[in-house]
């Protein structure tokens, strides 16, 4: 029987404002078929978004929705889980959103370790606003903000997410949606921050200037650039290697989770247990 | 039985957000607001509540705005800096109206300025922190037991009309020490006001379908109201929207829900909005807000000593101000008005286009001190 959206989506919403063919679309399907295989009451279900084509993700599931500003939010989306603990609250964001003008709380949401379900959709490029660099726009590539070439470095943004301290951290593309399905179940079930770097494409203002002007050349591309982590992990040290993003699960760690860890402030305060030491944790510094 | 607390302004108007419903505090250090912030952290855990130190100034009131959506009672604190890096998503409250209270406790700027000095510089940024079109409210404590009671009536505000709440201090009245006599438990918890809610079906629920200079009604999340909250120009619904006349009538009903209710009934509530002293048979009135005010009382006394019949006028809700009253002591004083404040003249300019005559007196200063009583009565002899 063929899956029944309608039943997460706001269907009188429908059609999207995201291009034909944009990734977007199936990352919200994989999305919805996560939640379900989670087993989650809508009810208790937030979706924070915040600026740009990802920004309209939250609009789209009929659950409690939040668009927020530009870069904010992990932000927005701490104080949601702060305030209301037992709500799944999953946050979508782009690669301009998360890790530019918002990459300050991208790292400290992954510092807290707070159960929140961070979904990075890197896209390469600034895509609602025509073109402009993003932080993890390839070098050489052209940019309606860098015509004769983007020079500036990139952000491996699942590497900078393991070295905030995020407890879950993956990467995968959207090329495969079942897969990506899978990854985001894992990262909806771990406990703690889940970093999910999803790959998609904007063949509209990324293909286009670059040589992959419709969805299967920069779906391709994509794929060229990508490797399972075990194969990935099994080549040799050298410039292949540092110009493929390996994909799956690349941390998951058991940490102690923020709100958890609050829980444990409200009862010192309250009297019922004795101040928080260094003997609480195992990593001390 | 009124409580007699010893305590600090930052230390009453924390305490004060606690017994007035908070339970969500988010936040960022800065001088001369952080005791705002220690003392959220030692009573809000205690009853259940949140207080949370965020990575800077903009991730503090974006947690805040965040958990007040969820149906939490929040606020943030900061000083001028601080309301600077924070104005975007107090442009968010506003569209989107989520109660927020946000106390700024005011220190000498432009830019880091006098960090540990006091200035009432920020009153012109309380009316427009933000860009686009919404009319503000700000309450400005005059004294130490103001500092409790108007940061209680900032949260009442807030839930009523859906909007962010600006609750000012000034660096003097934040960090004074002294006693405070404060209303009974009783007496606050009597008052408190809740944000409206819908109680019909679900599928019946349209948060921003309220009739002009109405308030939005936003459900707490998680109860099965599913809704879309969002800073772009929205429908009944909740959902964006670009339709003329909708965003419209958007902007108006933002501005009006303040200003036209403040006009036709001349206050947002049932407080007063101004503080009168010996105003009945004065030639002189003075005009004065916030700790510069300590000094008028003083400045009245002494004038009147020697002859000279002053009286003061202090506004405690600076905006929407006290407009009609404003209209008379125009009337009646004409241009023996003196006006002191610390700043360039930010609440002047107000009062200018209230009372539509420039001729009135000023003594100001931006240099981070405060206004002696004796620089105020210099100020009004030259005026006789």
């Amino acid at each position: 029987m063929a899956f029944n959206y309608d039943k997460y989506l706001r269907v009188n919403k429908m059609p999207t404002l995201w291009c034909w063919g944009c990734g977007d679309g199936v990352i919200l399907k994989a999305t919805i078929r996560a939640i379900e295989k989670m087993g989650w009451d809508m009810k208790d279900v937030c979706v924070v978004s915040g600026i740009g084509c990802s920004g309209r993700f939250s609009s789209y599931i009929d659950c409690n929705t939040v668009h927020t500003t530009h870069g904010r939010t992990v932000a927005y989306a701490t104080g949601i889980k702060l305030a209301k603990p037992h709500a799944h609250v999953i946050v979508v964001a782009g690669d301009g959103d998360g890790l530019a003008i918002g990459g300050n709380h991208t790292i400290h949401g992954c510092r807290r370790n707070i159960d929140l379900n961070f979904i990075l959709i890197n896209n390469f490029i600034y895509g609602l606003t025509n073109s402009q660099t993003s932080p993890t726009t390839p070098r050489g590539m052209w940019t309606v903000s860098q015509k004769n070439g983007n020079i500036d470095p990139t952000f491996n943004a699942s590497n900078l997410a393991i070295g905030a301290g995020a407890s879950f951290v993956a990467r995968e593309s959207m090329i495969d949606p079942k897969k990506l399905e899978k990854i985001l179940v894992k990262g909806f079930s771990h406990k703690g921050f889940s970093f999910i770097e999803v790959l998609s494409n904007c063949h509209i203002n990324l293909g286009r200037k670059n040589k992959m002007a419709n969805a299967m050349e920069n779906l391709d591309w994509i794929d060229s650039i990508t490797m399972p982590l075990k194969k990935w992990e099994a080549l040799e040290k050298g410039p292949e290697k540092e110009n493929l993003l390996p994909t799956g699960v690349l941390r998951e760690v058991e940490q102690e989770e923020y709100c958890d860890m609050y829980a444990e402030v409200q009862k010192a305060a309250q009297g019922q247990r004795a101040k928080i030491s260094q003997d609480d944790f195992e990593k001390k510094i | 039985m009124a409580r007699e607390v010893i305590s600090t302004g930052n230390e009453l108007a924390a305490k004060a957000a606690i017994e007035a419903g908070a339970r969500f505090f988010g936040g960022y250090p800065i001088t001369p607001s952080s005791e705002v912030m220690h003392v959220a952290s030692d009573l809000l855990p205690a009853v259940g509540g949140v207080a949370i130190q965020m990575e800077d100034e903009i991730a503090g009131i974006s947690s805040a705005i965040g958990a007040s959506a969820t149906g939490v009672k929040s606020f943030t604190a900061t000083s001028g800096p601080g309301i600077s890096l924070k104005a975007e998503q107090i442009g968010l409250a506003f569209i989107a109206e989520i109660p927020l209270v946000i106390i700024n406790v005011m220190r000498g700027g432009p830019s880091t300025g006098l960090p540990t000095r006091v200035s009432q510089a920020d009153i012109g940024q309380a009316q427009y922190p933000t860009h686009g079109d919404y009319a503000s409210i700000t309450l400005c404590a005059g004294s130490l037991s103001e500092c409790y009671t108007q940061t209680v009536r900032a949260f009442n505000l807030a839930e009523k009309y859906m909007t962010p709440v600006f609750m000012l201090l000034d660096e003097t009245i934040g960090h004074m020490h002294g006693k405070a006599d404060l209303p009974d438990i009783e007496a606050i918890e009597a008052s408190i006001v809740d944000r409206e809610k819908f109680h019909g079906d679900p599928a019946d629920y349209k948060p921003y379908d309220v009739p002009m200079n109405k308030p939005a009604i936003l459900n707490p999340m998680f109860e099965g109201y599913k809704y879309h909250v969002t800073g772009l120009h929205h429908g009944t619904e909740g959902f964006p929207t670009e339709d003329a006349q909708q965003c419209e009538f958007n902007i108006e009903r933002l501005v009006g829900k303040i200003n036209t209710i403040h006009l036709e009934n001349n206050g947002l509530d049932d407080l007063p909005d101004y503080e009168e002293v010996d105003l009945d048979d004065a030639d002189i009135c003075i005009i004065a807000y916030g700790s510069i005010a300590l000094g008028a009382y003083e400045a009245v006394k002494k004038l009147r000593s020697e002859g000279i019949k002053a009286g003061l006028f202090r506004p405690i809700m600076l905006w929407p101000s006290p407009i009609k009253r404003l209209e008379e002591l125009g009337r009646q004083f004409e241009n023996r008005i003196m006006i002191t404040e610390l700043n360039m003249g930010q609440y002047s300019r107000e009062i200018e286009r209230v009372i539509k005559r420039n001729d009135f007196t000023t003594l100001l200063k931006a240099n981070g001190r405060p206004i002696a009583p004796a620089e105020m009565v210099a100020k009004v002899k030259e005026m006789m």
